[in-house]
């Protein structure tokens, strides 16, 4: 899932100080998984910025909605009748659902109320760590399954560096050196000859090294 | 702010703060008026939107009260309360509220002196503390 964090308050009442009438929108997606911008985050944000905006003696009307996507055009055409009742959208979504809703509404302000932060899944309850760059090119068929390019402070492509010790990266004791995880997997599975082959440069073009990237289904575009 | 009377939200666990509160009155202890429970399944059951809203809605201050560590009736609810409480705390100092109006207690369904004593003591807190800034605003 694309995981995110909510921005400080203070930055959020910032960016809606001059208007009156926001409409906060939260995902249903993604940031609802990460306890990020669902409609419970959505409710505690509104009571927050409600009790924020009384104390500094300013009126705030707020309307709160949760999407089922905020990336998708459909869902995005859900507000148009709560659009016109409001001065400026705050959006919990993740960037792509704070992009989608500028474009569709251009006569409106758009603010993120989240720091969108990286492709992970859940280690344990509360707790996502980053699994996947969206490299374009995935590897983890030759690398037991783990990513040496999101695992991997330095992304390398042919085992450790010299910072490897004991299993763990030089950048922290608590981050476990991807090629350390990649080596212990590939020997349980019998496959230590993987490792003698030589992985050339990657190349990141499929990574976004050429520009922003699309994907269009021929069978499915219209 | 002389004849301030806070509005306290105390959210008490069935198996512990209420069956205390229970006590108290059976013993007949006095405790300040000023302190509202509601019961709750579990401390666990607490929800960071429940703390905010009573907030919101004008609690000058709130409590959560779950059992003894080690004595919840569901292994953990009351860890997990805890958690949340010190999560609230920080989030009502980024709206601009004293995260002390905010607590987390623990007490056991005998100890209903406790409970009129806690009552007490978080009363006096919060009349130290003066009005909920939210409340004050509001009034205005």
């Amino acid at each position: 899932m694309i995981t995110a964090e909510r921005k400080p308050l203070e930055e959020i009442i910032e960016y809606i100080k001059p208007f009156k009438r926001i409409l906060l929108l939260g995902c249903n997606e993604c940031v609802t998984v990460c306890s990020a911008g669902g409609r419970k985050e959505v409710g505690l944000l509104a009571s927050g910025l409600q009790m924020a905006r009384l104390k500094s003696g300013t009126d705030i009307e707020i309307q709160q909605h949760t999407l089922e996507r905020q990336c998708d055009p459909e869902y995005v055409e859900e507000i148009v009748s709560m659009i016109d009742g409001a001065d400026a959208v705050l959006s919990m979504a993740c960037g792509c659902g704070v992009q989608q809703l500028a474009m569709r509404y251009k006569e409106i302000p758009v603010f993120p109320a989240v720091n969108t932060k990286f492709m992970g899944a859940s280690e344990r309850q509360g707790v996502w760590a980053e699994r996947c760059q969206g490299c374009g090119d995935c590897l983890l068929g030759i690398t037991g399954g783990i990513c040496p390019i999101s695992r991997c402070a330095k992304q390398l492509m042919n085992g450790p560096c010299g910072g490897s010790t004991t299993g763990k990266c030089e950048i922290s004791e608590d981050v476990d050196c991807a090629w350390q995880l990649i080596w212990d997997r590939l020997k349980a599975l019998g496959l230590t000859e993987r490792y003698l082959d030589i992985m050339p440069a990657k190349d990141w073009r499929s990574g976004g090294g050429s520009g922003p990237r699309k994907i269009i289904r021929e069978d499915l575009a219209e | 702010m002389e004849n301030f009377e806070p509005v306290i939200v105390a959210f008490c666990c069935h198996y512990c703060a209420y069956t205390a509160a229970d006590m108290a009155g059976t013993q007949r202890l006095p405790y300040p008026a000023n302190v509202k429970i509601i019961r709750i399944p579990c401390s666990g059951k607490i929800d960071t939107l429940h703390i905010v809203k009573a907030f919101e809605k004008g609690a000058d201050g709130v409590y959560v009260a779950g059992c003894l560590e080690g004595d919840c009736h569901f292994k953990n609810g009351n860890v997990k309360a805890a958690k949340r409480v010190a999560y609230v705390q920080k989030y009502l100092e980024e709206i601009g509220l004293e995260s002390e109006r905010l607590e987390m207690v623990n007490i056991s369904a005998g100890m209903g002196h406790r409970f009129a004593e806690l009552a007490s003591t978080m009363t006096e807190k919060i009349r130290k503390l003066g009005p909920s800034p939210v409340k004050a605003a509001a009034a205005l």
